[in-house]
């Protein structure tokens, strides 16, 4: 994530020539932290040293998954010899230096610094998003601010900007630490956010200090996870979904993403890495929710639509010798779809036309579930739990009604239903677990995979790979766990070469005749997550590079994939994202079922509902969707 | 502060001990190419030459440590955004001396190891572009820039880029900053510029003054060199003196003049007060006129603004902290809002609304600004709202009606 950034270089990380290490010797350097000797890493940070020997050293402008920015100066400490303060979070070790973190000068320097910040941060801790999770409050707090030295604003200076589905900007609590800056371009690619004006004009922007909704801005809502303060909160909707609740006339219906229920524990103090997808259950039915659907479902769906879609697509292209548009995009990542838009729009028929999960069971719920449980449909609110940011957009997409009614109604992050649950007085890791409700029932573990990045690529390769060889994926893969695409890693690249076909699934034989056709091919797929790896492939495949030749390729636009989504619980960093990840790949190994063709509520619903097949007319209409060549230059 | 920079520089022969003395265009060039690199640092070193940009940093060593970095190209930057209000010497040497500075740049270029010089005139500098481009091409016709200078195998070239017009871009990586396309806002340090600077390489950024005084020292010798000066302060300083003087101007003075030398030399009467280096610079009243000019006493990078008896020393630090609160590239805290803090510091005492202890709050808050601010901008900033409250107390705390006991104020 490091390298080849396009911040300017006032925000990237330190360039250190390190010596070389034959044998060890001359990698470490003593240093002396407040009069104690240190063994430290040769260009390690002088944060890094004091964090490997428990010494704390506040921070606010550093992150982890950032480049070094040391502008809010609140890291300084003192470095014996040097005139002025250093700041720890971007200072390397390179000598033996003499480092003092708790100086009466530097204490009085950090508290100046809070105090000259809470001078100009309009907003009050109790009315803020943020309280008690705000690294600006936890300031004040370690610093025993008891006044306003330097004064307060008593009127705000900006208009909130609430013109995104998404993400809501309150400058008035801003501290210009440009967390959000160096996430949107350097994590993300984008750009939407830069530093504006000078001395004390400077502030936050965007392009032309247009409304959010008005810039190219994805609305991935990582800049919120990385936000400090509450100056970047998502757009909540859940007063109006305590409405619903409370009316007795609706019907209101929630279904449940893979990534909150593995991230939620982390609302409740908890360590992440734990699911709670039983207990999550339970308290949704005791807020008041009807009925609690298990988004997986739309996933293993997702699964069969889209890789039926590629089926054809290489069908088409192998044996059809037509012009299509290979290799194919995943799709169920909305801020993905909206990057592509933007940037890539002459790639818009590369995506894949299936509509993401959440749209899927959307379309559904208003249909399908309305006719069975005769409701009308107008009388169902369907709320989608979701650990992200950019579906709040998506299902406000004008084109998501093909039910007839607006999809899904609201897109509710793992954030707000946290509060929500706490606001009913409940602790969500002491409820008893309750399952999902029929007719969609208990989902395959490949639709629960769908939370990482990577899983889903392992998602339609366990059924691809089953469906045409006729063979046990676990005969391939151990354990049914395709590890190449699995992991952290920006890119992943993988070759699943095809020696021996199977015959054709009843699903699928009024679209394939054989397989013959595969025989002897190499299935080329990669994954990338983050939009700043997305754009390494996407111009790779421009150069007619190696990602060319790919058939599939999975995107996510969040690092990690949607465990690390915009909506999920405050902080995140990449120890996170992987305790995440591993309360995922362990739920699904638990799972008795963990292939999403194997999903019997999927085969059912073929049967009686979508009954002319994946990607037939009634899937077709109610299942697919299409894209808008956006551009960068928007109106 | 514009009235005090609209100085007209009297424009009569110029005389000086080093930097106007007489100089041969090309000399430098040709003696240098012939020498070894370690020859000329050592010379540069003999001579006591420091920077002349205001930091003071001495130049072998910044050219030594950009020559020892490893890299395959190395740039040379000229510093010429002179922001500093009251400074107009460096325009004075690119318009009248262009040979001094571009053959210093030229010199340094074979020392460290550049292939390219890079320029960054200051926006306003914009009428000289032309001019200056015209004497590059000259000295190329001439074989001392392009392709094998004098038939040796060092080539150098130089470019000029205009600056983005902020006060800051002076600051050597803000200035590589904006060079490179970006805002122009100062860099973490370290990794310094000597190391990691323009695009990544290994980069001298020097000041006009410095540069221009690099082809004396290599024709007539470091030893000529420190003939001038004092021990620390070696050579001479140009002076852009204005405010309340009948002579105006740029000044070539040795190191080590007095204060009262210098006021007696301008024809300035019933001085008050000189702000010796300019907004960031330090205030000295009349009972401090005998201190020095120069490293041991009070360093400058050569504004001299003086104010004579009708001045009022609160209205002079106003100006200061506007400029100051306008000027922050706005990036780290101390510098974006503590200048704002003491500017409402100036603006309470102005209107009578304080209490000493607040003061004295602000003051220090403004030693935390001189530490802990990221680049030289926000920690020289607090400099004259120190010394001006110190220095001017009793005309600042009487001339504005209040003692601060009064009214409003209290405690
Ligand atoms: C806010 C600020 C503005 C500066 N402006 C200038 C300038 O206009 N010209 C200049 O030569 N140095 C300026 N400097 C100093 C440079 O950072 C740098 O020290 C200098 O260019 C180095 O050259 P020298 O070693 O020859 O003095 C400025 C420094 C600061 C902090
Ligand atoms: S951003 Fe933080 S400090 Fe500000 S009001 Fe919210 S919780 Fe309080
Ligand atoms: S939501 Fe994403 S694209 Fe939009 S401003 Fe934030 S980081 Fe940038
Ligand atoms: S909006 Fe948040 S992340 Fe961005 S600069 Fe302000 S406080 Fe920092
Ligand atoms: S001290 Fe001022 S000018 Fe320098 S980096 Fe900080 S805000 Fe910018
Ligand atoms: S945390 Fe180091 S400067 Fe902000």
């Amino acid at each position: 994530m490091k390298e080849k950034l396009r911040a300017p270089k006032a925000q990237q990380p330190l360039i250190v020539e390190k010596p070389t290490l034959e044998d060890g010797i001359g990698s470490k350097v003593t240093v002396e932290i407040n009069e104690k000797k240190v063994q430290v890493l040769f260009g390690q940070t002088i944060l890094e040293a004091c964090k490997e020997n428990q010494i704390h050293v506040p921070t606010l402008c550093h992150h982890p998954d950032l480049c070094i920015a040391g502008n809010c100066r609140i890291c300084v400490v003192e470095v014996e010899g040097m005139r002025t303060l250093q700041t720890a979070c971007s200072f390397p070790i390179t000598a033996p230096i003499k480092i003092k973190t708790s100086s009466p000068m530097v204490r009085k320097a950090r508290r100046h610094i809070i105090d000259l910040l809470l001078s100009e941060h309009y907003g009050e801790c109790y009315s803020c998003v943020r309280n008690n999770n705000c690294e600006l409050q936890t300031l004040a707090k370690e610093y025993g601010v008891d006044s306003y030295t330097f004064g307060h604003v008593q009127e705000p200076v900006y208009e909130v900007d609430l013109s995104s589905y998404s993400v809501v900007r309150d400058m008035n609590k801003c501290v210009n630490c440009r967390r959000c800056v160096r996430t949107c371009i350097d994590l993300q690619e984008v750009g939407v956010l830069e530093a504006i004006g000078r001395g004390d004009k400077t502030h936050i922007g965007t392009f032309l200090e247009k409304p959010l909704a008005d810039v190219i801005c994805i609305n991935c809502g990582q800049c919120i996870n990385r936000c400090p303060t509450g100056a970047l909160r998502a757009n909540d909707p859940s007063d109006v979904i305590w409405n619903a609740i409370d009316d007795p006339t609706k019907h209101v219906v929630i279904q449940t993403a893979p990534s909150p229920r593995a991230a939620i524990g982390e609302v409740f103090g908890l360590e992440p890495g734990k699911s709670f997808t039983g207990e999550l259950n339970t308290a949704l039915r005791r807020i008041g929710f009807d009925v609690v659907f298990d988004t997986n479902f739309t996933a293993d769906l997702t699964i069969i639509e889209e890789g039926t879609e590629l089926i054809l697509r290489l069908y088409k292209a192998l044996v059809k010798k037509e012009q299509v548009a290979l290799p194919q995009f995943t799709s169920c990542s909305p801020g993905w779809v909206k990057y592509l838009e933007h940037f890539y729009p002459e790639y818009i028929d590369n995506l894949s036309s299936a509509k993401s999960p959440q749209q899927m069971f959307g379309a559904l719920i208003k249909t399908f579930y309305a006719q069975k449980k005769g409701i009308d449909p107008k009388d169902i609110v369907s709320v989608a739990l979701m650990p992200c940011a950019a579906k709040k957009f998506e299902c406000n997409r004008p084109e998501m009604v093909d039910s007839g009614y607006k999809d899904v109604d609201f897109g509710l992050t793992t954030r707000e239903l946290g509060q929500m649950i706490q606001e009913a007085g409940i602790y969500l890791p002491e409820m008893p677990k309750s399952n999902f409700d029929d007719p969609f029932g208990e989902a395959s573990g490949a639709g629960l995979i769908f939370g990482a990045t990577g899983g889903v690529m392992e998602a339609a390769l366990r059924s691809v790979i089953e469906l045409v060889t006729g063979k046990k994926v676990e005969d391939v893969f151990a354990n049914a766990d395709i590890t190449p695409v699995r992991g952290f890693e920006g890119i992943k690249y993988a070759e699943i070469p095809i020696t021996e076909v199977g015959p054709v699934p009843k699903l699928l034989q009024h679209l394939v005749p054989d397989w013959n056709w595969l025989k002897g091919a190499t299935l080329k797929i990669a994954v990338a997550h983050g939009t700043a790896n997305a754009k390494k492939i996407m111009d790779d495949i421009k150069a007619g590079g190696k990602f060319s030749e790919c058939h599939f390729i999975e995107f996510m636009a969040c690092p990690g994939g949607c465990l690390g989504g915009g909506g999920q619980p405050i902080p995140t960093d990449e120890e996170i994202r992987k305790m995440r990840a591993k309360a995922i790949y362990d739920e699904d190994n638990s799972l008795p079922v963990r292939k999403s063709h194997e999903n019997r509520h999927v085969a059912e619903i073929y049967d009686v509902f979508l009954t002319d097949g994946p990607c037939g007319h009634i899937s077709h209409k109610l299942l697919h969707t299409h894209y808008i060549k956006r551009g960068k230059y928007i109106a | 502060m514009k009235t005090q920079l609209e100085n007209n520089i009297i424009k009569t022969e110029r005389t000086g001990p080093v930097l106007f003395s007489p100089y041969k265009r090309g000399d430098a060039i040709k003696k240098a190419v012939k020498q070894k690199r370690e020859d000329i640092l050592f010379e540069i070193k003999d001579s006591g030459l420091k920077g002349r940009g205001g930091a003071g940093f001495p130049t072998s060593t910044k050219w030594m440590l950009t020559a020892a970095a490893k890299a395959d190209k190395k740039f040379i930057v000229c510093n010429a955004d002179e922001g500093e209000p009251g400074t107009f010497k460096d325009r004075v040497l690119l318009m009248e001396y262009p040979q001094l500075v571009f053959e210093g740049m030229v010199v340094g270029g074979y020392t460290i190891g550049a292939q390219t010089g890079i320029v960054y005139l200051r926006a306003e500098y914009e009428y000289m572009f032309e001019q200056l481009e015209n004497y590059l091409a000259n000295m190329r016709e001439d074989n001392l820039l392009g392709e094998n200078i004098l038939g040796t195998d060092f080539s150098f070239d130089i470019s000029i880029r205009l600056g983005s017009g902020a006060y800051v871009c002076g600051e050597e990586t803000a200035l590589i900053e904006s060079l490179e396309g970006h805002r122009g806002e100062p860099r973490n340090r370290p990794p310094f510029p000597v190391n990691t600077g323009y695009m990544g390489y290994p980069t001298s950024v020097n000041n006009v003054e410095t540069l221009a005084a690099v082809p004396h020292i290599i024709t007539k010798g470091g030893s000529w060199f420190k003939k001038f000066g004092t021990d620390k302060s070696t050579g001479s300083k140009l002076f852009s003196v204005s405010g309340d003087c009948e002579r105006p101007g740029v000044y070539e003075l040795p190191w080590g003049t007095s204060i009262n030398e210098l006021l007696e030399i301008v024809g300035a009467k019933n001085t008050k007060a000189v702000q010796v280096g300019g907004a960031s610079g330090i205030c000295v009243p009349r009972s401090q006129f005998d201190r020095k000019l120069g490293y041991e006493d009070i360093p400058t990078g050569g504004s001299v603004i003086i104010f004579n008896e009708s001045r009022n020393m609160l209205h002079v630090l106003k100006n200061f902290m506007e400029f100051f609160v306008e000027e922050s590239c706005g990036q780290c805290t101390p510098c974006r809002i503590g200048n704002i803090k003491l500017l409402e510091g100036v603006e309470m005492i102005e209107r009578g609304e304080f209490t000493f202890k607040y003061i004295n709050t602000l003051k220090e808050l403004g030693r935390t600004m001189q530490v802990a601010s990221k680049c030289g901008l926000g920690q020289s900033s607090p400099n004259s709202f120190i010394s001006i409250l110190e220095n001017f107390k009793d005309e600042i705390f009487h001339t504005t009606g209040t003692n601060g006991f009064n009214g409003k104020a209290g405690k």
